[in-house]
């Protein structure tokens, strides 16, 4: 239960009010607030430094140091105050914490002695704040490193529940870390890209004369060897793209995607040379189809990320990229006409036209200068120094931010890794910790029915054994218990959930298991018809045995393979918002052997009563105001 | 054909605009947050010894409730989805949300759709501190949704079912379909004397006082504070 909502406790119970003329059974007694005190401030003195607070503040948090009955080891008689020999600039975050709800990590801090700090005093350093848990995680990896400590950071291996061949290999495709087969598909892919790309160089590099006729460039030469080599390639690139295009899950969005075109304009010119005869005008045509091939090298944009960020980049500037374009083809055609109508005096000038005069503009203001096009005339200089001083400020201007952009994106990208791989571990750990919140109450419940029997038999000695729980928790805790009077249902967990369906599933259908387990809206309805029917078939006399044993001891309750929920593990002191679905599913196919009986808890009832609980639930007719718990004795 | 040449007409409209964005530069204008104007208000209670006079509690009571619903709400006023958290916090089995709207409107009594310390306190006061005809004409304003002096069947179902929502789906034995509904009949059998279908404050505090176990739970958060 979190922080100061413990506060808001004896509003929900206040309100439980609302329950009690719909409810037909009687409530269990309240947890009687036996230390009557009032809110008093406590003195905290760490090393020589006094903190000064409410005690109700403190026990927000039952589960830690501070909250707990632990810090009377800290009392000290002579001062009347509780002293610890800690850092005191660590405990004020400490008691912040305690105050707002919210532990801030401080940047000044080592985190290593801010850890220990944490661990003295109970609290889980996963329930930093937001705003701080980054910076957090970022100083606590950085300082493994440097002890080479091996922090495992899990990968992520989500065991999906039989993946069909074509999504692993789509997987596969996307992520070359799943399996090695991937791994070394990935690799080889990348092999024959960076061949199939120098090939196309080294085809062009002349490479000796054969005697007799002129110097040939290699491709000529060896025309056979780059022909197999461009096969061999070409054979590749056309399986892999066949199978990304069998195992994408949306073949018309995998059609469309820039890298599948950029694929297909890779391999087409080699086909289309396959087709095209010998015939001497479309073979020109050929031989530019193959400068396509080039584009063969922006298939590694798959296997580098910074390519990719390149042209997240490039896409996401394209605002500012237009600009540039748009203001330099406005200056290019200011001063290309300038230049042509200031040269059109001089003779033999090279400023034919205006058209003409673009080159010269371009190659002026990006500070090129080739000197191909010089004027000549003075109106013709002046013009073009002012041109070269305008084509800095103008190209200057935008580049920066494109700049700042790409370095943003970078960053943003890395950070956005980083951040997804600490989410998922500190969400589990959350989620685990408020389960816990909810399994306390079933695990004291069961510690309570004890409690409660005894009692009832009056004995008071024994009353506060096993009160672990704080007054808050047990406040808690009859709230809940109330809930399930007036509604005359019980919580119990999930995997006892499951054990009842599957045990009154396997009772009636003991054939066939599967099919009664596959839809979940049918299972609550065959679940439930089948409980009142097994149930109806219970002897009335099973009912007065076990009646009888509820008074003296405890049936086990066995529960198969879970988790030993003690009250410690209850950090239930998380300010979350309660948003976790609980995601059933009934999907246990063991068979479980378990007798569960539940003894009926005699709230109000005399000894001695011998009416029987009534079989099942929720009956039509009136129940009278007694105990009402179902006793199933279940065997297998 | 016609839904084709519009459609075109439509791209190229985009398609100009698109290229004139870009020519000027604001193709990627920077999504202007919705200052979503958090209306700050303040609310400060009345002065301790009114709110002392007015309820049932004492000066430190009131001190260490006050302390609480400062820190959830520090604007003063709690509206309805903070409430549906903080109750939601005890309930973490089931959906507390439905009952927790109908109770956020048995407190805000002046329909404002948040609530002061005030109303908060008053309702505490007869909840904890109040006679038993007051709690249970506080009870029957809490079923009354629609405030109109009686309870029928269709409110009550309401009522019911958001109680059973709160127990969420993991429950001994399992929750059915019907079970609010069956809980619905029983209530009605108790309460509607003359079986005219509603249920009048008469009629209801009648029942209630005539039912032993009512009238001992209702005793039951006597000592809360």
């Amino acid at each position: 239960m979190a922080a100061g909502v413990a506060a808001w406790l004896p509003f929900a119970r206040a309100a439980a009010i609302g329950w009690m003329p719909v409810a037909n059974c009687p409530m269990p007694l309240a947890p009687a607030d036996k230390s009557k005190r009032q809110d008093e401030l406590i003195v905290l003195n760490v090393s020589g430094r006094r903190f000064q607070t409410w005690r109700t503040t403190l026990e927000r948090y039952p589960d830690t140091l501070l909250g707990s009955t632990e810090k009377e080891f800290f009392f000290n008689e002579d001062t009347k105050e509780y002293f610890f020999d800690r850092d005191p600039e660590v405990f004020r975050c400490v008691l912040n914490f305690y105050r707002t709800g919210k532990l801030h990590y401080p940047r000044y801090e080592c985190i290593s002695a801010y850890d220990d700090e944490l661990a003295f005093y109970g609290i889980l350093p996963e329930i930093i704040g937001d705003c701080c848990y980054e910076e957090y995680k970022d100083r606590k990896r950085e300082n493994a490193e440097r002890l080479m400590d091996d922090n495992d950071s899990e990968n992520n291996q989500e065991s999906m529940p039989s993946l069909s061949f074509r999504q692993t290999m789509w997987r596969a495709f996307e992520n070359p870390h799943t399996s090695t087969l991937a791994l070394v598909f990935y690799y080889v892919t990348g092999f024959f890209i960076a061949v199939s790309v120098i090939t196309n160089v080294v085809e062009t590099v002349p490479c000796g004369t054969v005697p007799g006729s002129k110097e040939l460039p290699c491709g000529e030469r060896y025309s056979v060897a780059f022909f197999c080599l461009d096969t061999a390639c070409v054979m590749i690139f056309t399986v892999e793209y066949l199978l990304r295009l069998f195992a994408a899950p949306s073949r018309y969005r995998f059609i469309r995607s820039v890298m599948s075109i950029i694929d297909v304009v890779a391999i087409m010119p080699y086909y289309i040379g396959l087709v095209m005869t010998n015939n001497e005008d479309v073979s020109g045509a050929f031989v530019t189809l193959r400068v396509f091939r080039v584009f063969r090298i922006f298939k590694f944009s798959r296997h580098s990320q910074g390519l990719r960020i390149l042209g997240y980049t490039l896409k996401s500037c394209a605002s500012e990229l237009g600009f540039l374009l748009f203001s330099l083809t406005m200056a290019i055609i200011i001063f290309a006409t300038v230049m042509f109508y200031a040269e059109k005096g001089s003779s033999a000038s090279k400023f034919t036209s205006i058209p003409a005069s673009f080159w010269y503009t371009i190659v002026t203001m990006t500070t090129l200068g080739y000197g191909d096009m010089v004027p000549k005339t003075i109106a013709g200089k002046i013009f073009g120094s002012i041109c070269s001083l305008s084509g800095v400020l103008v190209i200057a201007l935008p580049v920066p931010v494109i700049v700042s952009n790409f370095s943003r994106i970078y960053h943003q990208n890395q950070r956005a890794d980083k951040r997804r791989a600490q989410k998922k571990a500190r969400l589990a750990r959350i989620r685990v910790a408020k389960t816990g919140s909810s399994n306390a109450y079933l695990h004291s419940k069961r510690n309570g029915l004890l409690n409660e029997a005894l009692e009832l038999t009056g004995t008071p000695e024994e009353e506060h054994m096993g009160k672990t729980a704080s007054l808050i928790e047990s406040q808690h805790h009859h709230l809940l218990h109330c809930l399930e009077k007036t509604t005359n249902h019980e919580f119990i967990d999930e995997q006892m959930f499951e054990q009842n369906c599957m045990e009154s599933s396997m009772q009636n259908y003991p054939s066939t298991r599967s099919p009664s387990l596959s839809s979940h809206a049918g299972l609550t309805t065959t679940c439930c018809s089948r409980r009142s029917k097994k149930t109806t078939h219970l002897p009335n006399s099973n009912l007065p045995a076990t009646r009888l044993r509820s008074m003296q001891e405890l049936s086990t309750i066995h529960i198969q393979g879970s988790e030993q929920p003690s009250l410690t593990t209850s950090r239930s002191s998380l300010n979350l918002k309660a948003d976790d679905g609980l995601r059933p599913n009934c999907k246990t196919s063991q068979i479980t052997t378990a007798i569960i009986s539940i003894p009926a808890p005699p709230a109000l009832t005399p000894e001695g009563e011998t009416r029987p609980p009534p079989a099942s639930p929720g009956p039509n007719t009136n129940i009278p105001s007694i105990a009402s718990n179902v006793v199933k004795v279940s065997a297998l | 054909m016609s839904g084709c040449s519009k459609r075109c007409k439509l791209g190229f409209v985009k398609f100009a605009q698109t290229i004139f964005k870009l020519v000027t530069g604001t193709l990627s204008k920077d999504k202007i947050e919705d200052e979503l104007e958090m209306t700050m208000v303040c609310h400060r209670p009345e002065g301790l010894e009114q709110l002392e006079a007015q309820t049932n509690f004492t000066k430190r009571e009131l001190q260490v409730l006050y302390r609480g619903f400062k820190n959830e709400c520090p604007s003063g006023v709690v509206n309805e989805e903070t409430f549906k958290q903080i109750y939601a916090q005890f309930f973490p089995h089931g959906d507390a949300s439905t009952y927790a709207h109908y109770l956020f409107n048995a407190f805000d009594t002046t329909q404002t759709g948040s609530v002061k310390f005030e109303d908060f306190v008053t309702a505490l006061s007869i909840l904890l501190r109040g006679t038993v005809h007051e709690k249970l004409r506080w009870t029957f304003n809490l079923y009354d949704i629609n405030k109109d002096g009686y309870i029928n069947k269709e409110e009550m179902m309401d009522i019911v079912k958001a109680i059973y929502d709160m127990m969420g789906k993991y429950t001994y034995p399992v929750l059915k379909e019907d079970t609010p509904r069956q809980h619905v009949d029983v209530f009605f059998q108790k309460m509607d004397k003359n079986k005219d279908g509603i249920v009048t404050l008469d009629e209801f505090l009648e029942s209630c006082q005539e039912d032993d176990n009512i009238m001992r739970s209702l005793q039951l958060f006597q000592n809360v504070m």
